[in-house]
């Protein structure tokens, strides 16, 4: 079983187990960044890459669970688990199975943010029937 | 033919055809391409040059280029 942890140690223990991987962003369900290991800009420019680039996938092929764009300067992985995705550059020629796997066990280990309880409101507590009777 | 000169062809002609398929592998390891993965486990591959390919290429190439 995965030991949850947050954004920024998850994504420090990919990299370090997985040097083919360069640029790493968490996306949340609501479309917010969970983390990365880019500066701010950069992390919201891969975020949107990745979002435009599963958009087009889902386009040509409706059921995308993940994809790579491999190119002769590196590649682009993007894998979803339910509403969340996490995008990666990797070098040139990667050892996709592996990357997917890593991938996939960093999202999975990072805490999902919990939706706020609602307060709740008090209700007066009712009365026993049997005490309206005696009364 | 002596002996000798066959083996050194056989051998040439084996090294050859190894070295063309290496670089063969090499060359479609390196074109670009777009692998599309379902739910279901099922993939597509989309190499460069089909419309495919062409959509989701260029989005790649953008995040991969230094800012």
């Amino acid at each position: 079983m995965l030991a949850c942890m947050d954004a920024t140690q998850a994504i420090a223990d990919l990299t370090e187990i997985s040097p083919q991987v360069k640029d790493v962003v968490v996306i949340a369900a609501d479309g917010s960044l969970t983390g990365s290991n880019l500066q701010e800009e950069g992390a919201q420019r891969l975020a949107d890459g990745a979002r435009r680039l599963l958009d087009a996938a889902e386009g040509l092929r409706p059921g995308v669970a993940q994809l790579e764009a491999a190119t002769t300067v590196g590649s682009v992985f993007v894998v979803r688990d339910g509403e969340r995705l996490i995008a990666a550059t990797t070098t040139p020629e990667p050892t996709v199975g592996l990357v997917f796997y890593d991938l996939k066990t960093c999202l999975r280990s990072i805490d999902e943010p919990k939706p706020k309880p609602k307060p709740r409101r008090r209700t007066p507590a009712k009365q026993k029937e049997g005490d309206d009777a005696a009364a | 033919m002596p002996r000798r000169k066959v083996v050194t062809g056989v051998l040439l002609a084996a090294g050859s055809l190894a070295g063309s398929v290496l670089v063969r592998r090499r060359a479609a390891r390196r074109r670009e391409r777009v692998d599309l993965y379902a739910d279901d486990g099922s993939m597509q591959s989309y190499a460069e040059g089909t419309l495919e390919a062409e959509r989701l290429l260029p989005i790649a190439h953008e995040l991969l280029s230094p800012a």
